[in-house]
């Protein structure tokens, strides 16, 4: 097996692909009809690709990419915004490095850069405190970008600023939650949908509950997964498992990281920082609601939308996608990137044209890195 | 993004803030670990332990053993470097050379 070598127990990976293949032929799943499973978080797709997963599993079993990268979902107003906020001349904006490449309608973060707005790329938001603190007199803003994993982050930092008093720190607040486009997802009737691989960070944060609906209203397996290629893989064989039987349960495979119960502690913190926005744009999906974080009156002094009149209800919302550019319909599985005409050709990692080419947790870059299509190095004819 | 990376807590920086300096593969970096705080909210009980880091954040405690080896395979595949560097690219982005 080609891939062995890089797994932690060669051999429990080899264990599980034989269950996973036996339980595969006892459903009676084939590649005309095959189970399809959701992995939810892009790190999980960028695992698929990485470790050759798709391909090491039956052809009964088909992976279907889920919304969880932050970055590829990022609407273009919005970075747009980002542009906006980065180009005033008392801002320092400051993001995690994934965010930089993401095109909006006019440029991207790293073309604004180079036309000379001040922007950094930091590690932490504590690196962004950090820089309010050494610079008193600019105004310095965080991209704050990213699922529940992160959210804490940003609200716990919001929470440091307010008891030192900084005055001169905000953040633009973009975060998103999990659960609510994959009740989109689920109630979209193009979508097939047989069971779910659960973010396994997100879940060190919230825990299980959350996801209780999808077996509840839909009927439907969840098991919450880790990153490495034996984990991914005991998920699926779980999630066939419950399918086999009938059943639909939440179920916690990454343990050893993720409590049940989340994490309290930042439960709380994003609970006194952060409310629901009425809903929120996924690029792809659309508005989504009840799907947006954004920051609580209290903190307001804190949130770059108010400080600097920039944001939702500021501006029309509607934003044409690039001509050709199928990044919905490879977000809600209608087709798969080699099948968008861009692929390859006009959308590439080096100068995307959607989002999903941006980040390598984006299922075109994985797929264009890894999943052994290069249309661009394919003789010509 | 939302990945992370195990590392040790090797230091109690700033007890109030909930600050730790940790460390991964040589390189030291100042997280936040207001996430592991012990129930009797004395940090330095942390001392020594592991904790997966995400964004400068301690997000969740993990056994010695088990940080160990998730460490040695995401280092085997190339996957912790680009955190290290993540990591290192932040303490340049301080300094204004980023």
């Amino acid at each position: 097996m080609k891939y062995a070598d890089e797994f932690r127990d060669p051999e429990a990976v080899n264990t599980v692909l034989s269950e996973i293949e036996r339980i595969i032929d006892e459903i009676g799943a084939t590649a005309d009809q095959p189970i399809h499973i959701m992995e939810i978080c892009g790190g999980h797709t960028h695992a698929i690709f990485r470790y050759g997963l798709d391909k090491l599993t039956p052809e009964g079993l088909e992976f279907i990419h889920g919304p969880g990268c932050p970055v590829c979902v990022l609407p273009m107003a919005r970075v747009d915004e980002c542009v906006e906020l980065a180009e005033r001349p008392e801002v320092i904006f400051t993001t995690f490095g994934d965010a930089v490449r993401v095109p909006g309608t006019k440029k991207s973060l790293l073309q604004a850069k180079a036309d000379g707005a001040d922007i950094r790329i930091v590690y932490s938001p504590l690196d962004a405190l950090e820089l309010a603190r050494q610079n008193p007199d600019r105004e310095v803003v965080f991209f704050a970008l990213g699922f529940e994993t992160t959210t804490p982050s940003t609200a716990l930092c919001v929470q440091q600023a307010a008891q030192e008093k900084i005055s001169n720190f905000s953040l633009f607040c973009n975060h998103i939650t999990v659960p609510p486009p994959i009740k989109v997802l689920l109630d979209d009737p193009y979508m097939k949908l047989d069971g779910f691989v659960g973010p396994g960070h997100v879940s060190m944060v919230i825990g299980l509950e959350p996801y209780e609906f999808i077996a509840r209203d839909y009927n439907k397996p969840i098991i919450v997964a880790g990153f490495e290629p034996v984990d991914l893989l005991q998920s699926v064989m779980m999630v066939l498992e419950q399918i086999k039987s009938g059943q639909a349960k939440v179920e916690n495979q990454y343990a050893r990281i993720v409590p049940d119960q989340g994490n309290p502690v930042s439960i709380a913190a994003c609970e006194d920082v952060y409310e629901r926005r009425e809903s929120f744009e996924w690029r792809g999906l659309g508005e989504i609601d009840e799907s947006g974080l954004k920051i609580r009156e209290k903190y307001a002094s804190f949130d770059a939308e108010r400080k600097f009149g920039i944001g939702y209800g500021q501006a029309s919302r509607v934003v044409e996608e690039p001509e050709g550019c199928r990044c919905g319909d490879v977000m809600t599985g209608r087709i798969k990137p080699i099948q968008c005409e861009q692929f390859g050709k006009g959308c590439t990692p080096e100068r995307p044209l959607g989002a999903l080419m941006v980040s390598s947790e984006g299922a075109c870059a994985a797929y264009y890195q890894y999943g052994g299509v290069r249309p661009d190095l394919e003789p010509a004819v | 993004m939302c990945l992370g990376i195990p590392a040790q807590i090797v230091s109690i920086s700033d007890a109030t803030k909930k600050l730790a300096m940790v460390e991964v593969s040589g390189v030291q970096r100042e997280v936040n670990v207001a996430c592991i705080m012990p129930e009797s909210g004395d940090a330095d009980e942390l001392l020594g332990a592991w904790a997966l880091i995400h964004v400068g954040f301690a997000m969740s405690r993990i056994n010695e053993e088990e940080a160990k080896k998730t460490l040695e395979i995401l280092i085997q595949l190339g996957e912790a470097q680009a955190e290290i560097e993540a990591m290192r690219h932040g303490q340049a982005a301080l300094e204004g050379s980023s």
